[in-house]
C-alpha cells in the first residue's frame, strides 16, 4: 500500500499555505502564496476573499505536485486560519458582498465604544469571555450590515452568509455553512458556556442569526470537497492560535505555548472550565475533539511582533529580508537605551488601548540603526513578558517553561533575549510549523489516521532550548524602561483623528 | 543576437568566485582559478572596484564583494536568512534521522554553525549556533571545501584530532574529489572518537554552494555493521539539502 498523508491549509494574514505531513508528523511538502493587503484608509485592512480562495486551491495543488502525489494520497485536509477576519457572501452566487475585513482593522473603534456604553469594555465578558475591541468578528459583521446598502434586510432572510475564513473555505470546498467552536469563540456572538450563538449577544451587537453558520467541533468530517479536490474529506478547523496550541500538544491544564508570527499569541490550556481574566487576557475555546467536552484556554494577544520586523524591512528599508534583522542587531551589544513600542493599531493584551500609537523612546545621538534593530526585536520579548505576568496572576500558576513556535523562533538573538527577560527556559519543538501541524493532527484524529492524543504527544520533541542568562538587575531596569515607553504610547489618538 | 562581450563574462566569473563568500581572494588566486592572465584580472578588479562591486582590503590587498553589490539583488545570503529558509527541512531531517542536525557555512577556513536542531529524544542538549568546527575533520567542512571554487584547504598543517583525522593535504584532496563526485561527505570518527557525521551541499539559484547540512551522532547509530554510513541516513541528508536548495531557487522543479 502506498504511503498516506494529511494536508493542512493555513489561511494566514499575509499568505495561504498548504503543508503535507506524514504519519510521524514530519513535513513532506510545502507550498505558499501571498495575497494582497488592501489598505483603503489609515487603520483599515481588507483582503479579497476570492483571491484567497484561488490561492488556497493553488497551494494545495502546488504542495501535491511538488511531491508528485494526488489528492487520493491524502486521508483528509484540515483547516487553520487567521481568526476574526470577517467575510459576508451571497448564498446564491457565492460572491462576497464586500472585501473581507481583517482582524487588524480598526474601523469598528467607534462602534465598539458605543456597544460598551456605560458598562464599558467588559460589558459582554461574562458571556463570551472577550472585551469589546475592534479585533473581534461580530462588530465587523455589524459594520458591514450598517454600511453595505440593503445587506441587513438580506441577512435577516438568510440570503447572505457570515463567516470567518474557516467558514468561507469550508463553504467553498464542500458547500456546507459551518464553523468550529474556536473560530466561533472569537466573534463575541457565542456563549462560552453553551457553545452556541447567544440571543443576548446577537441582539446587542445586531447580527441576525439567519446569516450565521452552524457551530461544530474542531475535529470532525464537515463534508467532502467537490471540484478539483473532489472526494477529499475536510476534517478539522481551528483558529490559527488554537491550532498551534493543539500542534504543540498542550493537552493538559497548565500547558501553554506562544506563537511568534505577524502578531504573537500566548495560549494556556485551562481544562474543561473557562477561566475569567481580570488582567486583560481573553477567555477562549482551545479545541473540541468530536463529541468530547471542549477544552478552554486563556489567551494573551499581542498585535504587532513579526509585523514590526516586516515594517522595518519594507518601510524603513535597512534590511532586505526579515532574518537580516538579526545580523544588523548583532552589530551592537545592546539597545543603547532605545525602546520601540509598536502600537500601530493600538495595544492589545494586557492593555487593550485603541488610542495608543507607536513610539520609539530613549533616542539620543548615540543610537544607530543597530540599536533600533535591537529595539525592534526586543519589543517582541517585552510584550511577551507583560502577557506572561498577566497569565501568571489570572491562572494562579507560574509559568516555568515557554514553548514557542512560528517563524520568529529562527531568530536566536530574540529567543535568547526572550528567555532572559522571562527568566525561564524557552523551548522550540521539532516542528516549528505547529499551526499547520495542529490542523493536521485534528483532521487525523477525526479520520482515524492517528488514534489518540497520546500518540501525538510522542511526536513532540525539543529542537532547541535557550536558557536565561541575564542578571536580575538588568532585567528589572529593562522592564521598567519598557513600561515607561508603553505609557508614552497611550492617549495619542484624539476625537478629530477619527473624522479624517 | 549581438555577440557576447568577453570582458563582462570574465567580470561575472570574478564576482561569482568572490560570491562563494568563503574568504577574501588575491589577484593571483583569482587568475589561477579562472585561468586568465594576472593583468587581465587586475583590470577587471579595478573596474569592479570603481563601481563599488568589489572592495580591496587595505591590509592584505585581497578582494571581496563590495557593499553596492549586496544592495542590487537579494542574491546575498546571510547566515540568519539561511537558517530561516532551512528551518522546516532541518526539523524534518532531525525527525526522520532521529539525530541532531547542523547547518554550516565556511568562515575564514572553518565551519561556522548557523543552525542546530537537537536530537529528538528530549535529552538535555546545548544549542551550538555560533560554534566553529575544523573544516577538514567534519562532514560539513568537507562538503564546503569540496565545493569551494578554489578548493583551499584551510590552515596548514592540518590539525589531528583522532587516529582517523585526515592530515595529509594529498589524501584530503582525494577525499574532497570523492565528495564532489558522489555529492555528500562523511567524517568517520575524524573529529571525535566514536562520533560520525554526514553532510550534503545546499546550493542557491546561482548553483553556488552556500552552506552544508548534516547529521551527527555515535558510530553505532550512523554506520552499518561494515562501518559504512547507513544509506538511509545519507539519503535523508541529501533530500534535506535538495529541499533547501529548491527553497533557495537552485532547482527549478
Amino acid at each position: 500500500m502506498s504511503q498516506q498523508y494529511i494536508a493542512a491549509i493555513d489561511q494566514g494574514t499575509t499568505s495561504s499555505r498548504c503543508i503535507v505531513f506524514d504519519h510521524d508528523g514530519s513535513i513532506v511538502s510545502v507550498a505558499q502564496k501571498e495575497h494582497r493587503q488592501i489598505f483603503p484608509k489609515p487603520g483599515w485592512v481588507e483582503h479579497d476573499a476570492e483571491e484567497i480562495w484561488d490561492n488556497v486551491l493553488d497551494v494545495v495543488h502546488g504542495a501535491l505536485s511538488k511531491m508528485s502525489i494526488t489528492v487520493h494520497d491524502l486521508v483528509a485536509v484540515g483547516i487553520t486560519n487567521q481568526r476574526e477576519t470577517t467575510v459576508v457572501w451571497d448564498r446564491a452566487t457565492g460572491k462576497p458582498v464586500h472585501n473581507a475585513i481583517v482582524w487588524q482593522d480598526t474601523r469598528t473603534d467607534q462602534l465598539v465604544r458605543e456597544l460598551g456604553g456605560d458598562a464599558g469594555q467588559d460589558r459582554f465578558r461574562e458571556l463570551c469571555g472577550l472585551p469589546l475591541a475592534t479585533y473581534f468578528a461580530g462588530p465587523k459583521a455589524r459594520w458591514l450590515l450598517d454600511h453595505v446598502p440593503g445587506l441587513r434586510e438580506r441577512a435577516e432572510v438568510g440570503e447572505v452568509l457570515f463567516g470567518t475564513m474557516d467558514t468561507w473555505l469550508i463553504w467553498k470546498l464542500t458547500g456546507r455553512h459551518v464553523t468550529d467552536v474556536t473560530n466561533a469563540s472569537r466573534t463575541m456572538l457565542m456563549n462560552l458556556a453553551t457553545l452556541d450563538w447567544d440571543d443576548t449577544l446577537l441582539d446587542a451587537i445586531g447580527v441576525p442569526r439567519a446569516m450565521l453558520p452552524e457551530i461544530r467541533s474542531s475535529a470532525e468530517v464537515y463534508g467532502t470537497a467537490t471540484g478539483t479536490l473532489a472526494g477529499l474529506p475536510v476534517a478539522s478547523a481551528l483558529g490559527d492560535q488554537q491550532a498551534a496550541l493543539f500542534g504543540q500538544t498542550c493537552y493538559s491544564p497548565g500547558e501553554g505555548k506562544c506563537t511568534y508570527g505577524t502578531g504573537s499569541f500566548l495560549l494556556l490550556n485551562t481544562g474543561d472550565k473557562p477561566v475569567k481574566s481580570v488582567n486583560g487576557l481573553l477567555t477562549t475555546v482551545g479545541y473540541k475533539i468530536g463529541d468530547e467536552p471542549a477544552t478552554y484556554a486563556l489567551e494573551g494577544a499581542i498585535a504587532v511582533t513579526g509585523a514590526l520586523v516586516q515594517w522595518f524591512r519594507d518601510k524603513v528599508g535597512l534590511i532586505a529580508s526579515a532574518p537580516e534583522i538579526e545580523t544588523l542587531a548583532r552589530t551592537v551589544e545592546d539597545n543603547g537605551g532605545c525602546y520601540f513600542v509598536p502600537a500601530f493599531s493600538g495595544l492589545f493584551a494586557p492593555h487593550w488601548r485603541s488610542d495608543a500609537r507607536g513610539v520609539i523612546a530613549g533616542l539620543t545621538g548615540y543610537i544607530d540603526k543597530g540599536h533600533i534593530a535591537r529595539a525592534v526585536l526586543e519589543a517582541t520579548a517585552w510584550q511577551t513578558r507583560e502577557v506572561v505576568d498577566a497569565m501568571n496572576v489570572d491562572s494562579g500558576v507560574e509559568l516555568t517553561t515557554l514553548k514557542v513556535d512560528g517563524g520568529m523562533t529562527a531568530n536566536n538573538l530574540l529567543m535568547q533575549f526572550l528567555s532572559d527577560v522571562l527568566d525561564v527556559p524557552v523551548v522550540r519543538p521539532i516542528i516549528a510549523e505547529t499551526t499547520c501541524l495542529g490542523a493536521a493532527y485534528a483532521a487525523g484524529l477525526a479520520t482515524g489516521f492517528w488514534s489518540d492524543t497520546e500518540t501525538l504527544r510522542e511526536n513532540w520533541h525539543k529542537a532547541a532550548e535557550w536558557l536565561p542568562s541575564m542578571e536580575e538587575r538588568a532585567r528589572g531596569k529593562g522592564y521598567r524602561k519598557w513600561k515607561k515607553a508603553v505609557e508614552r504610547s497611550m492617549d495619542w489618538i484624539d476625537e478629530d483623528d477619527k473624522e479624517d | 543576437m549581438p555577440g557576447l562581450i568577453q570582458s563582462i563574462e570574465r567580470a561575472a566569473a570574478v564576482l561569482r568566485l568572490l560570491a562563494s563568500g568563503a574568504r577574501k581572494m588575491g589577484v593571483g588566486e583569482l587568475a589561477t582559478a579562472l585561468d586568465l592572465p594576472k593583468g587581465t584580472v587586475h583590470g577587471i578588479l579595478r573596474t569592479l572596484q570603481h563601481v563599488g562591486f568589489v572592495e580591496q582590503s587595505p591590509d592584505t590587498g585581497k578582494y571581496q564583494l563590495g557593499p553596492a553589490l549586496f544592495h542590487i539583488g537579494s542574491s546575498y545570503l546571510d547566515g540568519n536568512e539561511l537558517r530561516t529558509r532551512a528551518l522546516n527541512w532541518s526539523d524534518s531531517l532531525a525527525g526522520r534521522s532521529r539525530e541532531s542536525v547542523r547547518i554550516g557555512t565556511l568562515h575564514e577556513g572553518q565551519v561556522l554553525v548557523v543552525h542546530h536542531v537537537f536530537r529528538p529524544d528530549n535529552s538535555s542538549q546545548v544549542l551550538e549556533v555560533g560554534a566553529l568546527l575544523p573544516a577538514h575533520a567534519s562532514a560539513l567542512g568537507k562538503v564546503l571545501l569540496a565545493n569551494d571554487p578554489v578548493g583551499e584547504l584551510g590552515e596548514q598543517p592540518l590539525a589531528r584530532f583522532t587516529e582517523a583525522t585526515v592530515t595529509e593535504p594529498e589524501r584530503l584532496a582525494e577525499a574532497l574529489e570523492d565528495v564532489r563526485r558522489r555529492g555528500w561527505a562523511a567524517d568517520l570518527e575524524e573529529l571525535v572518537e566514536g562520533e560520525v557525521s554526514l553532510a550534503a551541499p545546499i546550493r542557491d539559484r546561482r548553483t553556488v554552494t552556500v552552506g552544508a547540512i548534516g547529521v551527527s551522532g555515535p558510530v553505532e547509530r550512523l554506520c552499518d555493521s561494515a562501518g559504512e554510513p547507513r544509506t538511509d541516513l545519507v539519503s535523508y541528508v541529501r533530500e534535506a539539502a535538495r529541499a533547501i536548495s529548491r527553497e533557495l531557487g537552485a532547482i527549478p522543479w
